[in-house]
């Protein structure tokens, strides 16, 4: 069989940048979006919407606790406010503010949290969050969206303004391959069916979809046929799409760049146990802080690439 | 409801207010009696007085907005709503029940004549602003007050909030502390003193007002001196006592959050008489 030429991944621009170019047109047709940012906006590219509305922008300083309590009560009084910031800062900062602010009342709050995972690279653990998708998901009522290139953020963003309700978006520092045709739709609670396959299926998210290709790739090679689903929508997940790759495949793997305890995999596990048990493995961050370096040196050190999606690979087929 | 500027009938609104807020913490056997005493002529002026709003027409869009960020003192916002028309009365009694809109801090999914889900101290004056904000980008005439513990703002999100507002004028916002100078360990100066008060507020550009946060006069006049400030939010330090009222319970720290036991109630309503 010839390889496959459906998926030759051409880098487009980081998904943060992709979010400060849709914010900007969600401005432009909507005078209810506002947005803002605690000292970052030239990294979470929302600089774009400060300068074409700046009386929109509400720059707060250093202060996430302040900045996400604000936005919840412009929600409260009929915004749609984007509060953007460092993935780690946004979550972790802010995090009693969103709850007792925009989850337990289920204010219109939206949340960018960039620079997430360990692939801002050289900065270091303090800046890298790998703890932000188990934190936003355990806040009842949130949904947690989790784009993997930049066609996926900007459906996400418009998605994010059009529901009611609080969102989390997480977003990336380096620029993301391509992985969506333009015209894709994305819906809240929905996923992305890549390749079609029949002995496993691969449920990635974020940056880790293009790393699933590029292993599905290197399977097909080996003549085993792995379905690859983009898992976008953290939460609410898409159950049906869950049970049946589950269903129908009988082995998955789950990759994320994301604590391997509290993000991604351990939510999809409780689907398939409550559906069509069957052997999962795990590609994520193990139970550690990781260090400085490239985010290239970090995804390889922390197995985080296309060859580790294959070894897991392997390692579920065995145990089926 | 009738709003009215009639000092005497605001302070019989206020008796009853304690009367309320008595009876309903002694049906309830748990709740915070001090610090809600100590807010009455607060919440009072405010809601009788000087708020823009219409228990008739509770989501009315150029009402003003009034947050309780020291939610803990929820029974005299209730005892206040309900007077004013926007909940039932006969209900009061169920408050810190279960089912009840009377929730034990206060809960806009159970009462949505609320602003603002609060309790988790620290947050109201954030709120606040993006109220106030909203309302300078619609261009309404909307101002929004917030009510705050002085334990409360030993919270740095208070900080945080102040030297926002300050730097953006955000002056159709008023912060109320009611500076009863007892929290649930002790008292304030023992635990973290926050004078000199005034001179924090000014320091982060807000306009300072001090006052006897159960003089009613004294309360319109600062309510309506931050009316007519502009470019400042103003903060009213409203010198209160804890438990005011109640006779046992004034200056009291046991009163922070105990309830009062049906003997203690009766006392109570006779000095409330």
């Amino acid at each position: 069989m010839p390889a496959k030429t459906k998926f030759e991944l051409k880098m487009g621009m980081a998904t943060r940048e992709a979010f400060g170019k849709a914010v900007v047109e969600l401005g432009r047709q909507n005078k209810d979006i506002v947005v803002l940012d605690a000292d970052l906006s030239k990294s979470t590219y929302t600089h774009f919407f400060a300068k074409e509305f700046p009386d929109r922008f509400f720059e707060c300083g250093i202060a996430e606790a302040n900045m996400i309590a604000i936005g919840s009560g412009l929600a409260s009084s009929g915004k749609i406010p984007f509060a953007s910031s460092f993935s780690c800062f946004a979550i972790n900062k802010g995090f009693e503010q969103l709850r007792v602010t925009a989850a337990f009342p289920n204010v219109n709050l939206k949340v960018v949290g960039t620079h997430s995972g360990i692939s801002i690279g050289e900065d270091g653990p303090s800046q890298m969050s790998i703890e932000d998708l188990g934190l936003a998901c355990s806040l009842p009522g949130f949904s947690v969206l989790s784009p993997a290139d930049e066609v996926a953020m900007h459906a996400l963003v418009l998605a994010a303004a059009r529901h009611v309700g609080p969102v989390f978006i997480r977003a990336g520092r380096p620029k993301a391959p391509i992985v969506h045709a333009s015209g894709q739709r994305f819906d809240i609670g929905g996923s992305v069916e890549l390749t079609e396959g029949s002995d496993l299926a691969i449920i990635a998210t974020g940056l880790l979809v293009a790393e699933a290709i590029r292993a599905q790739e290197a399977l097909e090679a080996e003549g085993i046929s792995a379905r690859v689903i983009d898992m976008y929508s953290i939460k609410p997940l898409d159950r049906a799409a869950i049970e049946r790759a589950a269903a129908q495949t009988q082995a998955l793997v789950v990759a994320e760049e994301h604590l391997v305890n509290t993000g991604l995999g351990v939510r999809v596990a409780q689907v398939v146990a409550e559906t069509h048990p069957c052997a999962i493995e795990f590609v994520g961050i193990p139970d550690t802080y990781a260090e400085s370096g490239t985010p290239e040196e970090l995804m390889e050190k922390y197995g985080l690439v296309a060859r580790n999606v294959v070894a897991a690979s392997r390692r579920v087929l065995s145990r089926k | 409801m009738k709003k009215t500027s009639d000092v005497a009938q605001l302070q019989a609104i206020a008796k009853q207010v304690r009367r309320d807020i008595i009876e309903m913490l002694t049906a309830a056997k748990s709740g915070h009696p001090g610090g809600s005493l100590s807010a009455v002529e607060i919440l009072v002026t405010l809601y009788f007085d000087v708020l823009r709003h219409d228990p008739a027409n509770p989501k009315w869009p150029d009402r003003d907005r009034f947050i309780l960020s020291k939610g803990h003192a929820a029974p005299v916002l209730y005892s206040v709503l309900a007077e004013c028309g926007y909940t039932p009365k006969d209900q009061l009694d169920t408050l810190r029940k279960l089912g009840s809109i009377y929730q034990g801090h206060p809960d806009v999914r159970f009462l949505p004549a609320l602003e603002a889900s609060t309790g988790s101290l620290g947050e109201g004056l954030s709120l606040g602003i993006g109220m106030a904000l909203a309302a300078k980008l619609d261009g309404r005439p909307t101002r929004a007050y917030v009510v705050l513990g002085d334990g409360e703002i030993q919270e740095g999100q208070i900080w945080e909030a102040a030297m926002f507002a300050g730097d953006k004028t955000v002056d159709n916002l008023v912060a109320i502390v009611d500076y009863n100078r007892i929290q649930l360990d002790g008292f304030v100066n023992d635990i973290m003193p926050l004078d000199p008060l005034p001179d924090k507020w000014r320091a982060f550009k807000w306009h300072a007002i001090e006052l006897n946060g159960h003089d009613i006069p004294a309360l319109q006049a600062a309510f309506r001196e931050a009316a007519a400030t502009k470019g400042k939010p103003t903060v009213i330090i409203a010198h209160t006592v804890k438990g005011k009222g109640v006779s046992f319970m004034e200056n009291n720290p046991k009163y922070h959050g105990v309830a009062p036991t049906v003997e203690e109630m009766e006392k109570a309503l006779m000095e409330l008489a």
